[in-house]
């Protein structure tokens, strides 16, 4: 019994209040920031925990009114919900924080029954450079990625399940309220919605397909014809070749824009000038469609051309060579040699590409706005991916809820994926081996 | 003999049409651009490629006009680039250092929550930043732009530096470690000396992404004066419709030239990190 003494008192003293356990171990300076920690946090918390749970059930329940032909202003809901949103947040750190202050309590009284000295404040800070060191490091980027990345997200997923979109639910005129899983029923079920979704689905999985299969082979192509036998100044036609890479693409894309404009494009013009009909390159449904595919293959294939030379030169010599021997024509070295050294050693960046290719928000956006507009789809246009549509809505139409949902369903493809091929390549499942 | 000769004539004169036309349509659209800011007036329409006379009217036009702000806004960029260059560098250095080199509850969990996390679409979360923002009352601000871009450096880079820091073997550490070196002392001295590569494509993408995004640019940069310069190119094509097309390509070529040539000379770099996290192992 008498063994256990300090860890019980330290362990009671910091349940009680955060830093009494470290004050009764003797670590003063730990102690003291420990309570200044909670003297601040349940200021904060008194002023608003209160109206942050108030908050995230009601989200607000005065609307704007109209008193002696004066507006009054009443709750903003989405204002409400990212307060209560911050509060909530900063009460997981505060309980956190408690719980840690107890275990270290706990921890170093039990260390001091054992007869050792309880470390100063420097031997902890010491201790935690030597010993916690990844934690101390990750916890700067940590801070950044949830108040910009996690919290943000939160609120996506958050406002997927309320009436938050225009017309009738706009902030600070109008309350906002939960809605459960309304807004995916209707997107998905609701048949002006539904018919959007599932057109603007299907195109964008073809787009991802497409794309990344045309620059893929594309750059395989010209990979394989730069590294033919007998071709001089490899480097030179590489360095050409790679150009389109290496300008920016808000500019390629801007400028490729106006290089297809029907009307006054150069494109057109020669056309025209060779005898050839004009294009709607951008205006036509179909060639719409062929235009972002062909201007991708542009800006696509100096990328894979460059990956796939790269492993051209990592393919050992004897593997031709045993070929040759076993009487192998060119056409076969390619198959059993070539080809599967390339698949192998770019699969996994096969994959990263159909993903991004999914995202790919800048080919459309940028290229054609997701026009030809198409007049019974709800907002958006024949070359609309999920993701410019998502911008669309919220932007431009104030849609904010079916805009998060559609965000979600994205978010759910591209995870499978991607997490699927992480999981699957080696550098995740042997790291520890390469070294 | 002869026979096969002549296939392998016809096969390299046919490779070398092939590559012609290619390096043409790889041309093309730059020539077409640079030509065009050269050309007088302001028309999109031009009877041929090359210009029957050069003016650099248009590159004056852009320093001088009062709609077109293009010296305020390269500022603007420049230094919204510089710092979230730097901050957004270190942050992902911390993270993969962290994670590549120590051992510890939970690593493999935050990995994964990286990759996840790195899979949302980056402006699904674009409203919500704006309401943060807007609650902070940094809107309209440069340093609400340079701490998006910084913050979010290592949800898109910490996977690749960290396959980068796995390859420099930990043996080095360890010696260091038994000299008595602390882990400050082992990173500024073995690692990062080593991790140059890395270091120079981290910085390059940080550095180039302000130039090129418009999309949390022009969500978070309110006023004129404040825009970055892919908010104002971004606005000449798509609000003005091309009224004034020769400008606009001056200003492409003005932002296009310094970035190209710096992704030229790094080729090999680039196509070293875009592989890195894939072909390892």
């Amino acid at each position: 019994m008498e063994m256990d003494r300090h860890r019980n008192n330290a362990t009671i003293l910091s349940i009680l209040s955060m830093g009494l356990g470290q004050i009764y171990n003797k670590q003063y300076i730990k102690g003291l920031l420990f309570l200044l920690f909670e003297a601040f946090g349940i200021y904060y918390l008194i002023g608003n925990l209160g109206k942050a749970l108030w908050g995230i059930f009601t989200l607000g329940d005065v609307p704007r009114t109209l008193v002696k032909g004066k507006w009054m202003e009443g709750d903003h809901s989405i204002f409400i919900m990212v307060q209560s949103l911050i509060t909530l947040v900063f009460l997981i750190i505060f309980i956190f924080v408690y719980v840690q202050n107890i275990r270290d309590a706990r921890s170093v009284a039990a260390e001091r029954e054992s007869g050792k000295q309880a470390n100063t404040f420097m031997q902890t800070i010491r201790y935690v450079l030597d010993y916690k060191f990844p934690v101390a490091l990750l916890s700067i980027p940590t801070l950044g990625i949830l108040f910009f990345t996690v919290l943000p997200i939160i609120f996506m997923v958050m406002i997927a399940f309320t009436n938050y979109s225009a017309p009738k639910h706009i902030p600070p005129a109008m309350l906002v309220d939960w809605v459960g899983f309304d807004t995916f029923k209707n997107l998905l079920a609701l048949k002006s919605w539904s018919r959007t979704f599932y057109g603007v689905l299907t195109w964008t999985i073809i787009w991802a397909i497409l794309s990344t299969v045309t620059t893929y082979f594309g750059g395989m192509l010209v990979a394989l014809l730069i590294n033919q036998k007998g071709i001089r100044f490899k480097g030179v036609w590489r360095t050409i070749l790679i150009l389109p890479y290496a300008i920016p693409q808000l500019i390629s894309l801007l400028v490729m824009r106006n290089m297809f404009n029907g009307e006054f494009g150069p494109i057109n013009q020669y056309l025209e000038y060779f005898g050839l009909g004009r294009v709607p390159w951008m205006t036509h449904e179909i060639w719409a469609k062929a235009t972002v595919i062909l201007v991708n293959m542009w800006v696509g294939i100096p990328v894979s051309m460059l990956l796939i030379m790269g492993v051209l030169t990592t393919i050992p010599r004897d593997m031709y060579e045993a070929a040759e021997v076993d009487g192998a024509s060119g056409y076969q070295k390619f198959k059993i040699v070539t080809l599967p050294m390339i698949l192998f050693t770019t699969a996994p960046t096969l994959i990263t590409q159909f993903a991004g290719n999914i995202n790919n928000f800048n080919m459309i956006f940028l290229l054609t706005g997701g026009d030809p507009v198409k007049g019974d789809y709800q907002y958006a246009g024949a070359t609309d991916l999920l993701v410019t549509w998502l911008y669309k809505l919220t932007l431009s139409q104030n849609k904010y809820n079916m805009a998060s949902a559609v965000g979600i369903i994205i978010f759910v493809i591209i995870a499978s994926f991607s997490i699927y091929n992480y999981r699957r390549t080696k550098s995740f499942k042997e790291e520890d081996m390469i070294q | 003999m002869s026979k096969r000769k002549g296939k392998n004539i016809l096969r390299l004169t046919a490779s070398y049409i092939t590559l012609i036309i290619l390096a043409i349509c790889a041309i093309y659209p730059a020539l077409w651009i640079v030509l065009g800011s050269f050309r007088p007036g302001k028309s999109l329409y031009s009877k041929s490629l090359i210009p029957e006379s050069f003016t650099l009217k248009h590159y004056g036009e852009l320093f001088n006009s009062r709609v077109i702000m293009f010296p305020q806004w390269y500022m603007n960029t420049l230094k919204v680039a510089i710092f979230s260059m730097l901050l957004g560098v270190l942050l992902t250095m911390l993270t993969s250092y962290a994670l590549s080199r120590f051992r510890f509850r939970g690593r493999q969990n935050a990995l994964s929550v990286l990759l996840v996390l790195g899979m949302f679409p980056g402006f699904m979360s674009m409203i919500a930043i704006f309401l943060l923002l807007k609650e902070i009352n940094l809107l309209d601000k440069h340093i609400a732009l340079i701490m998006v871009y910084a913050a979010g450096a290592p949800l898109g880079l910490t996977l690749i530096a960290k396959g980068f820091f796995d390859t420099i073997p930990r043996s080095l550490d360890e010696a260091a470690r038994i000299d008595g070196a602390s882990n400050f002392r082992i990173f500024t001295s073995i690692i990062l000396p080593l991790s140059r590569p890395i270091l120079t494509y981290m910085a390059l993408l940080q550095f180039t992404g302000p130039w090129v995004d418009f999309i949390f640019a022009r969500l978070i940069l309110r006023s004129k004066e404040k825009w970055t310069i892919a908010v104002g190119m971004w606005d000449m094509v798509a609000s003005q419709q091309n009224s004034n097309f020769t400008v606009f390509a001056a200003g492409a070529v003005l932002i296009a030239v310094p970035i190209t040539i710096l992704f030229m000379f790094m080729q090999r770099l680039l196509v070293e990190g875009l592989t890195s996290g894939a072909s390892k192992g």
